[in-house]
């Protein structure tokens, strides 16, 4: 279901008004004649997936190849003092590789350069499965003997774990509005609260893969899975000195990225192509799962704290943030991560005096990178909680408190912007709230709670006569649209609309289709700027040979910037062969196309009028424009387990305008369930800087038994800076779906959980049936009970997963 | 990467038998646990294995009067539909359900869950509850184990290196209750937390002959018998159930694992007993 | 070892070790590698092809385990390859297609075949047992909301083509 909204304007718009009335902006109950409001093409590419013929990276076939595999640290810091090759191996049958064949730079194109390629010798390991040494063999069992054969020397040093503790700093910001002080001073109620959430994994079904290729010029060519071809292309130069032409990425079908493709696959394109290099044959390198989980990105966790001033009635008078996020023990993406997380911690709300200070800081364990919301899930979980938690404190509904504080146009956000236009946080607010029955719900599980209250027994080991209880909860978000602050400007993303000289229509971007929709929605944008029929459209693949630098497919960015791109250089086109032909384009351009030899219009990015971002004060408008969400959530909980299903979700999200509805659709549940399972199953300990969690038996993402139903509600409040008023869809349900399950497990149970995932064991401890809940800080090794198992496992590592300690296939022989 | 270690394919059990005899082989039948374990990322793979896929004398759900006899082979999704399990031990076809989900249950089979010896198996406290029996054979002949004596330390068997599991078989007496429980961290695919099988008899004078077995609190499935105790001769009554919760929480001794904690198992497994006593008793 | 099996309805030879698994052979062997590796430790289902009318993880099943059975994969669904011009998607993969059942599309192959084996079956468009037909399949795109729906479509009597 599509909702229209009203745009709202008190000021000035985003983009100069031309005066025309604007034909894309609907009313309730409209059509524009000529756009027929359909679900949207079928997915331009689907057919090929559901074929089996969607070739992704490990269905390529390059006869030769070899296979490539990475030799990687077992402990979480240590000097690395040598690599020695096993006298009992023919060294001869493979390539290996190290530090010192690195010929570019032995670094890690991204933000800060802190990241090597490899570890060299006599440099310092800074996590566990930090890649030392690559090896290539032209099979598997040759290479399974190199890596036995293979040995390191390491000297430890003592780790930091604790992010809290550690000193070393990736980033920090602060964010400061009013007067903090006169606000608390001004409080009837002052409310305290910290929350903690922990690493996510991605969880894409396709594992990284990569194959390097080299070339007869010296250069490479990178097939591989991945979002962002010039990420990895620019990381691919400068580790192997290579230039724009000789260093080539083309995306395979990629399946799944979610921000876990991000910059993770430059690492492992520049590892292919260095052993390919040393080869000359091609190389494959297909993580296995295992290898996924644990050497690559996760979502950073937190430590989020609030202290918040009310009035009686609700009215947020003053905010206290304090965040923490752990990078892990390599810069990577974590400045931009913090930053979002920032500027969303006191969540989409009015509220005159704030002060928001974040840091980021250093672990010895696996860096951490970009994960859908990248930031703030892990901000707006706290203060969504926080919130509901004040609103039960003052006796008030989680819905009052939201529609006493929710920004409203022309309300100024803590970096000092005023937020214009495309302001939905009330409408989705109420749609959910309608559309969930959320307060004849609520209402209910009162009466319930009321009705059973009491019956419980004394006995933490005893049953009570209600096994179940049900519950709901709400929560409500705000998400920057497109890169934070001057990111776009910098990015000068290009887009490209073609008319080939054969009078083919081809769109060039580098933006990637990993499910999303990318390759029909970009067709579909094109086409009716053309005023062409869909399936003339074609899309060129993503070749860094071919198609220019639209930036990366990251930050929900793809249809509100880049789709916004290929709508302006459609239009160019269209107005170029139009006034050469004095006919329509849809009539002429074939002739014309044959005729002139071809068109191309490359179409730059340009800033949106009035939108200033100032980068060392961090003052102005972080974006362009806010997409808005609300979810409401319906769990049932059993009393005796703590076991939670989440059985009903509504889930709302302001989208500026719906391009494709089914795929806006897909993005929103999608996204909603990846939160759920944040909430609920997802979680990853560690001990010693390892990931415990690093199989698909041990870390658990929701089945469909598990999933709820899930009810997508999309609302249209247009971005007038946008040629397509499209804001992004991709992230916004993904900061909205855990508070709202917290507030529901609080519902049934009337306990708080402030940490994620909100599993049974912290029900039960929260509601004082264990006595004592886990702590993510406490490395899992300290707290076992010397029990039934009292003889090590001495017949070496276990295979199973229920053992006390899991496998580690990457404990390789150590001297 | 997976290995691909030298398999022998007996075509009959004698085969088997006689293939077992002159070396050790690490055996297969639906793969679901061993292919886990041999990809040699872990640990060396194995060096010989014995594929009982082909062994039709493996197969087959049999009643024979007070007994039920399951061929090793026996996989959930036959187990699941069995009338003849589903009419006389419903708890086992509840245990079949929760593990994996359809592919698993296609593949994998009842004598795999038992050699297999996890601490977490979910058939094997529905096994101890019914005080089953593994007949197990070789070249040197069959024997009988009974269950209680067939898991002896952490996934190790009483299975000499020449035998084979070959049946499961269950005595049914009359007027005899199983109800099988199992906590896991999702609803589908999971290894458990806390698994449960209890099994009781009521002549209307109290329970009797109460069988109560666990699976992940220990390093092997167990019978606990001091709970068993204090319910033997009882009404199931909130009294009954107070007190069995209490001696189970004491009882056990599970482990901090990946996957959960001893405080919670504790806490759990007892709350599970007594939800079960108090269905079982309508209050 | 000497194995014979009908892959998609056509007879295959091979001459492969018995604990080469079923999955390299589709993939490697005979390059149809619609079916995909998620996992390895049939965990994901990526991998799931119908073995003798059951549904099954091919990372789990060996060679030796195959001699003799029928075998088919995602390829053998649609009556015609996708590029061809006369393509035809089964209507399953049609539902899929129409709901949006499909975004990354690497757990689809697996998907189907589930889908597959459970409407084959005789399962019907209840919600609950299309979940449970489903649960050895993981999605991290779609929420499974769109899955379930294209499946409830295509086993719907009238949906047969």
């Amino acid at each position: 279901m599509t909702i229209r909204t009203e745009p709202r304007r008190t000021g000035s718009p985003v983009a100069p008004g031309t005066g025309a009335p604007d034909a894309l902006l609907l009313h309730p109950g409209e059509i524009a004649p000529g756009r027929a409001r359909t679900r949207g093409p079928l997915r331009r590419e689907g057919p090929e997936k559901l074929t089996g013929e969607a070739k992704y990276a490990d269905d390529l076939v390059f006869p030769g190849a070899w296979f490539g595999a990475t030799v990687r640290s077992t402990q979480a810091h240590a000097r690395l003092l040598g690599i020695d090759l096993g006298e009992d191996f023919d060294w001869s049958k493979v390539v290996v590789v190290t530090a010192a064949d690195i010929p570019g730079e032995n670094i890690v194109s991204l933000i800060s350069d802190d990241q090597p390629v490899l570890v060299p010798v006599g440099g310092e390991i800074q996590h566990h499965a930090e890649p030392l040494v690559l090896i290539a063999a032209p099979d598997r069992e040759t290479l399974r003997a190199a890596k036995r054969a293979l040995t390191v020397r390491t000297e430890p040093l003592p780790p930091v774990f604790d992010p809290i503790a550690s000193e070393h700093v990736f980033a920090h910001y602060e964010i400061e509005a009013g007067d903090l002080d006169a606000g608390f001073a001004g409080a009837d109620l002052v409310l305290e609260g910290t929350y903690r959430v922990g690493h996510q994994e991605q969880l894409y079904i396709e594992n990284n893969a990569m194959i390097a290729v080299p070339r007869e010029d010296g250069g490479v060519t990178l097939h591989g899975s991945l979002q962002c071809p010039y990420y990895v292309h620019k990381a691919l130069k400068r580790a192997l000195a290579l230039d724009d032409v000789r260093a080539q990425v083309i995306q395979a079908e990629t399946g799944g990225g979610f921000g876990g493709k991000e910059e993770y696959p430059s690492i492992l394109a520049i590892h292919a192509a260095l052993l390919a290099l040393k080869c000359r044959k091609p190389v494959r390198m297909i993580y296995d799962r295992h290898e996924d989980i644990a050497a690559t990105t996760k979502r950073h966790p937190a430590i989020v704290s609030h202290r918040t001033g009310v009035k009686r009635d609700g009215t947020l008078v003053a905010q206290d943030i304090e965040i923490v996020m752990d990078g892990g023990a390599y810069s990577t993406l974590t400045p931009v991560v913090l930053s979002r997380g920032a500027i969303h911690a006191g969540g989409p709300y009015r509220c005159p005096n704030i002060r928001i200070r974040a840091r980021a800081t250093r672990t010895n364990t696996p860096p951490n990178g970009a994960f859908r919301g990248f930031g703030a899930p892990q901000t707006e979980f706290a203060a969504e909680t926080h919130l509901n938690r004040l609103a039960d404190a003052l006796g008030i509904g989680p819905l009052d408190i939201r529609r006493r504080n929710v920004y409203r146009t022309g309300d100024t956000t803590p970096t000092g912007q005023v937020l214009l236009e495309s302001v939905a946080g009330e409408e989705v607010l109420e749609r959910g709230a309608e559309a969930a029955e959320f307060e004849r719900l609520l209402e209910r599980s009162a009466r319930a709670r009321t009705k059973a209250g009491g019956s419980r027994s004394s006995s933490p080991l005893a049953t009570g006569p209600v096994r179940r209880a049900s519950g709901i909860g709400l929560a409500l978000a705000w998400h920057g649209a497109g890169f934070t602050g001057s990111g776009e400007v910098k990015l000068a993303s290009v887009a490209s609309v073609e008319l080939t000289a054969a009078g083919q229509i081809r769109i060039l971007t580098a933006s990637t289709e990993m499910g999303q929709g990318t390759k029909t929605i970009f067709p579909q944008l094109v086409a009716d700027a053309l005023d062409v029929p869909y399936e003339a459209v074609e899309i060129a693949p993503q070749d860094t040979a071919f198609v220019p630098d639209s930036g990366p497919t990251v930050a929900s960015r793809t249809a509100m910037v880049v789709g916004g791109l290929c709508i302006k250089a459609a239009e160019r086109l269209r107005a170029t062969v139009e006034s050469a032909t004095g006919g329509t384009f849809a009539a002429t351009y074939r002739d014309h196309a044959r005729q002139s030899g071809g068109v191309r219009i490359d179409q730059k990015f340009e800033p949106y009028p009035g939108v200033h971002f100032d980068d060392e004060t961090y003052r102005g408008d972080a974006y362009p424009a806010f997409g808005w969400a609300s979810c409401v959530a319906e769990v049932e909980v059993d009393l005796d387990t703590g076991e939670v299903a989440v059985t009903n979700v509504v889930a709302v999200d302001d989208v500026g305008r719906v391009i494709h509805e089914t795929l806006a659709e897909g993005q929103v549940e999608g996204g909603t369930l990846q939160a759920i399972g944040y909430a609920t199953i997802e979680e990853m300990k560690l001990h010693d800087g390892r990931y415990l969690n690093d199989r698909l038996a041990t870390y658990l993402i929701p089945t469909a038994l598990d999933a709820p139903r899930i009810t997508a509600i999309l609302v249209e409040a247009p971005f007038s800076g946008a040629p397509h008023r499209a804001k992004g869809v991709g992230e916004l349900p993904m900061d909205v779906g855990a508070p709202a399950v917290v507030a529901a497990i609080h519902d049934a149970t009337g306990a708080w959980i402030h940490e994620l995932p909100a599993t049974p064991e912290r029900i039960l401890a929260a509601l004082g049936a264990t006595t004592a809940a886990p702590s993510p800080t406490v490395p899992a090794g300290r707290r076992r009970v010397e029990g039934a198992i009292r003889a090590p496992i001495d017949e070496g590592t276990d295979p199973r997963p229920d053992a006390p300690t899991d496998p580690q296939p990457l404990r390789g022989p150590q001297k | 990467m997976p290995v691909e270690p030298r398999l022998e394919v007996p075509r009959t059990l004698d085969e088997a038998f006689a293939t077992l005899a002159t070396a050790p082989h690490r055996p297969i039948a639906g793969g679901t646990d061993v292919m886990v374990q041999i990809t040699g990322e872990i640990g060396p793979a194995p060096d010989r294995m014995i594929d009982l896929w082909r062994l039709e004398e493996l197969r087959g759900i049999a009643l024979d009067g007070d007994v039920l006899t399951l061929g090793a082979l026996t996989t959930y999704t036959d187990i699941r539909r069995s009338a003849v399990c589903r009419e006389h031990v419903p708890a086992l076809v509840d245990a079949a359900a929760t593990i994996g989900a359809a592919q698993i249950q296609n593949r994998g089979t009842l004598g795999g869950n038992v050699a297999n010896a996890s601490p977490a198996g979910d058939t094997l406290p529905v096994l101890l509850a019914t005080d089953a029996e593994i007949v197990v054979g070789g070249a040197r002949g069959e024997r009988t184990i009974p269950v209680t004596e067939f898991w002896v330390a952490y996934r190790k068997t009483g299975l000499a290196p020449d035998e084979l599991v070959l049946r499961v078989r269950i005595p049914l007496p009359a007027g005899r209750e199983v109800r099988f429980r199992k906590i896991g961290t999702r609803r589908a695919q999971a290894i458990s937390k806390v698994v449960m099988a209890l099994a009781w008899r009521d002549g209307g004078r109290g329970w009797s002959d109460v069988r109560l077995a666990l699976g992940s609190v220990a390093d092997r499935p167990i019978r606990a018998r001091t709970t068993e105790r204090a319910l033997e001769g009882r009404r199931p009554t909130a009294e009954t159930a107070d007190r069995a919760a209490t001696t189970l929480a004491g009882e056990i001794e599970p482990i901090d694992d990946v996957r959960s904690t001893a405080d919670y198992r504790k806490v759990v497994a007892a709350r599970v007993l007594h939800r079960l006593v108090r269905d079982a008793g309508g209050w | 070892m000497n194995i014979r099996l009908l892959v998609n309805g056509s007879p295959v030879e091979l001459d492969v070790p018995g604990m080469r698994r079923l999955l390299d052979v589709l993939r490697e062997d005979l390059g149809l590698t619609g079916t995909k590796e998620g996992c390895g430790e049939g965990e994901c289902g990526a991998c799931s092809v119908i073995l003798d009318g059951q549904v099954v993880d091919a990372c789990l099943v060996p060679m030796s385990q195959v001699d003799g059975s029928t075998v088919r994969t995602v390829e053998g669904l649609a009556r015609r390859p996708a590029r061809s011009p006369d393509r035809r998607l089964d209507e399953l993969q049609a539902a899929f297609l129409a709901t949006g059942g499909a975004q990354c599309g690497i757990c689809t192959p697996g998907m189907l075949m589930a889908a597959r084996a459970y409407i084959d079956a005789g399962g019907g468009p209840d919600e609950d047992a299309i979940r449970e037909a489903i649960a050895g399949n993981l999605c991290r795109c779609t929420g499974y909301t769109k899955i379930v729906e294209a499946i409830a479509q295509a086993a719907t009597p009238q949906a047969e083509v």
